[in-house]
C-alpha cells in the first residue's frame, strides 16, 4: 500500500478499494517502525491524521470529495500550520507554534488532504545536506550513511522509504530538485510567483519558490494543480489563471526541442551521472525529440551571484527574528541589546549566521555598488542566456547536480564546496524559471538525477516531458532495498 | 578583498549576532572563502548592463486602501516570550 502512487492512492479511495482511514493509519505505523533510521519527519501528527482522514471518509460517503480528499501526504516544516509547531529546522522557531496557516497549506486542506506532519530540513532552508538541521540531519534511505540533499532534504528521503506519498517543499537554489535527485523522487520548482510564499518561512524572497515532490511526474502535475493559485496575500504572487497540469501529460514529444547546454557537462560533472544523463537523452530521442547543443555562457556565474544576492536577502529577511514577539529568547537579558545578541546568537545556527554575515557584509555602505548591484546586473545577464536559448528551443535539460548522494561530514568544513552542489540548479532561482528533477539511472546505487528546465509558466510541458520518460522507464518506480 | 576578525565582529555587531570567541576564527576564515567565491563576480563584464528587478518585469500590485486584516492581538500574544497586559516585555530601555 504505501508504494502507491498519489494518483492510485486517489483511483483507490474513489473505488473504495481501501479507506482513507487505512491508507494512512498504514503510513503512521511505517512512519513510527522506519522514521527513527531515516529522520525524515520533525513532527507527526498522528491524531489529527486520523481524525481528518475519518472526516475525509465520511465527506466521500456523503458524496461530495474534493481531488485530495482523504489522500495523506507532508508538508516540510516550513510552512506555518495552525496550532502544530512550524520550526523551520531551527531552534529560533522550536518553540513556534503558528497561528495560521500558510496558503499551500490551506490550499491542501481545500483539496481535503490529510497532514501525516511536517518534514525535516535545512536550518532556515540554508543547506544543501541536511546537515544544518536542529534536530539532526536526514539519513538517505538508499544508503544511511550518504546526505539525501537539501534543503527539503526531510521531504526527498520521507518519499523515497515510502513513508508518505507527497511532499510539499521549496526551493531557493535547488532545494526541491538536489535533494529529489540524490533520494531517487521526482520534484519541481515552478515559475517565480506561480505558488503562494504567503505564511512560508522568508529566506530569499526573490529566489523563494515552493513545489511538489512525489514519486511521478503525473503526482507532481495531481499536486500542483492543488499548490498553485493566485494570492492576493503574496505582493509577488502571480495573477494568471492554474491551467489543469495534467491536461497534456499524454502528448507526444516528436516535435519537442531539448536543449543540452555545454556548460552543464564540463568538468567537475560525475561519469557515472553523465552517463545516467545521457542515456536519458537517447530515450528522449527514441521519442522523436531532437537533441540541440546550445550554450548558457554565463552559468559559471550564477553561484558568485546566488551567495551574495541570497545572504543579503536573508540578512534583512531573518532580521525579524528577535526573541521580542515569537521564538527563541536567551535567558536573563541584561538589556535589549543583550537580548537581541544573545537569542540571535544561541537560537541560529553557524550556517545560518555565516549567511546574514555575509549578507551584512554584502550591503554594507561602500560594498553595495560593488557586490549586490553587481550580482544583479549578472543575474541579468544569466536571465538572458536562458530567453535566447528558448528562442529555439523547448526545454532544457541536463543533470541536476553533479554528483550522486555524498557521504556525511564531506563537506562539513567547507562551506564553499557544498554550494557547489546547487551549481546546476541555481541559475534557474536567479532567472524565476521553472525547473524540475527526476530519477534517470544510478552510480553505485545511489540515484541520479534528470533535470528539465522550462521556460516562465511551462510547468505542464516540462510535465509532460518527464511523464513520457516515466512511461518508458522504471527508475522512478525503484525502492530502497528492504523499503519496497 | 581581504576580511579580518576585527571585521567579522563589526560584522556581527550589526547584525545582532553574539559570536563565540572559540569559533570566531573559524567564522573569519569560511567568510574569506565565501568572499573569495563571489568575487569571481568582478571579472564579469557589466557595462550598460541593467540590474534585473524582477524575473518577468512584474511590478508592485496596488489594492484598493481598506482595512484587510482583523485583529489577531491575543493569538500573536499567546505565543509570545513575554507579555503582560497586553504588552510585549523586554528588558528596561530607558532608566
Amino acid at each position: 500500500m504505501h508504494n502507491k502512487t498519489l494518483a492510485e492512492i486517489i483511483a483507490g479511495l474513489n473505488s473504495g478499494a481501501f479507506s482513507s482511514v487505512e491508507i494512512t493509519g498504514h503510513l503512521l505505523n511505517r512512519i513510527r517502525q522506519l522514521d527513527p533510521q531515516y529522520n525524515s519527519f520533525i513532527t507527526v501528527t498522528a491524531e489529527a491524521a486520523l481524525a481528518s482522514a475519518e472526516a475525509a471518509d465520511r465527506q466521500r460517503a456523503s458524496g461530495n470529495a474534493p481531488l485530495f480528499c482523504g489522500v495523506p501526504i507532508a508538508h516540510k516544516d516550513i510552512f506555518c500550520t495552525n496550532g502544530v509547531r512550524t520550526s523551520c529546522g531551527s531552534k529560533m522557531l522550536d518553540n513556534f507554534v503558528p497561528p495560521y496557516d500558510a496558503t499551500v497549506v490551506e490550499n491542501f486542506a481545500q483539496a481535503g488532504a490529510v497532514i501525516l506532519g511536517k518534514t525535516n530540513m535545512d536550518e532556515f532552508a540554508m543547506g544543501s545536506s541536511n546537515e544544518t538541521s536542529y534536530y539532526g540531519p536526514v539519513k538517505n534511505p538508499w544508503d544511511v550513511n550518504c546526505v539525501p540533499g537539501g534543503s527539503s532534504g526531510g521531504s526527498a528521503a520521507a518519499l523515497a522509504a515510502r513513508l508518505t506519498p507527497g511532499a510539499t517543499a521549496t526551493d531557493t537554489g535547488g532545494s526541491i530538485r538536489q535533494p529529489a535527485a540524490l533520494c531517487g523522487v521526482t520534484g519541481l520548482k515552478p515559475t517565480y510567483g506561480r505558488v503562494s510564499r504567503w505564511g512560508m518561512v522568508a529566506f530569499a524572497s526573490s529566489l523563494d519558490q515552493a513545489g511538489p515532490m512525489a514519486r511521478s511526474a503525473e503526482d507532481c502535475a495531481l499536486m500542483l494543480n492543488a499548490m498553485a493559485s493566485f494570492d492576493p496575500r503574496d505582493s509577488t504572487s502571480i495573477d494568471r489563471e492554474v491551467p489543469d497540469y495534467t491536461a497534456n501529460l499524454n502528448q507526444p514529444l516528436s516535435s519537442l526541442k531539448i536543449g543540452i547546454p555545454k556548460e552543464y557537462f564540463g568538468e567537475g560533472l560525475n561519469p557515472g551521472t553523465e552517463q545516467a544523463v545521457r542515456e536519458a537523452l537517447t530515450e528522449y530521442e527514441k521519442q522523436g525529440a531532437t537533441l540541440v547543443d546550445i550554450s548558457l555562457p554565463h552559468s559559471h556565474l550564477a553561484v558568485p551571484a546566488y551567495y551574495v544576492i541570497a545572504p543579503a536577502e536573508a540578512s534583512a529577511n531573518l532580521s525579524r527574528f528577535d526573541g521580542v514577539r515569537y521564538g527563541y529568547r536567551c535567558e536573563d537579558p541584561k538589556d535589549l541589546r543583550d537580548l537581541y545578541m544573545r537569542t540571535r546568537g544561541e537560537g541560529f545556527g553557524d550556517e545560518v549566521k555565516r549567511r546574514i554575515l555575509v549578507g551584512a557584509y554584502c550591503l554594507s555602505a561602500g560594498y553595495y555598488d560593488a557586490y549586490y548591484r553587481k550580482a544583479q546586473q549578472v543575474r541579468h545577464l544569466i536571465k538572458q542566456d536562458f530567453v535566447d536559448a528558448f528562442a529555439t528551443v523547448d526545454v532544457i535539460m541536463g543533470p541536476t547536480s553533479p554528483s550522486p548522494a555524498f557521504a556525511f561530514g564531506a563537506k562539513g568544513d567547507d562551506p564553499v564546496a557544498m554550494y557547489l552542489e546547487d551549481v546546476f540548479t541555481i541559475a534557474t532561482n536567479l532567472a524565476g524559471l521553472p525547473g524540475m528533477s527526476l530519477p534517470c539511472g544510478f552510480v553505485d546505487n545511489r540515484p541520479v538525477g534528470l533535470q528539465i528546465i522550462g521556460n516562465y509558466f511551462d510547468e505542464g510541458l516540462m510535465l509532460n516531458a518527464a511523464h513520457q520518460f516515466q512511461r518508458a522507464t522504471d527508475w522512478h518506480q525503484r525502492a530502497p532495498e528492504g523499503l519496497e | 578583498m581581504t576580511i579580518e576578525r576585527a571585521d567579522i565582529e563589526k560584522l556581527a555587531e550589526l547584525a545582532r549576532i553574539e559570536l563565540n570567541d572559540a569559533t570566531i576564527t573559524e567564522t573569519t576564515r569560511s567568510i574569506a572563502d565565501v568572499l573569495a567565491l563571489v568575487d569571481q563576480l568582478q571579472a564579469a563584464n557589466t557595462e550598460g548592463v541593467t540590474p534585473m528587478a524582477h524575473p518577468t518585469d512584474a511590478v508592485q500590485r496596488l489594492r484598493p486602501d481598506v482595512v484587510t486584516e482583523t485583529n489577531q492581538r491575543e493569538a500573536f500574544q499567546a505565543i509570545a516570550p513575554a507579555v503582560e497586559e497586553g504588552l510585549y516585555l523586554v528588558p528596561k530601555v530607558i532608566d
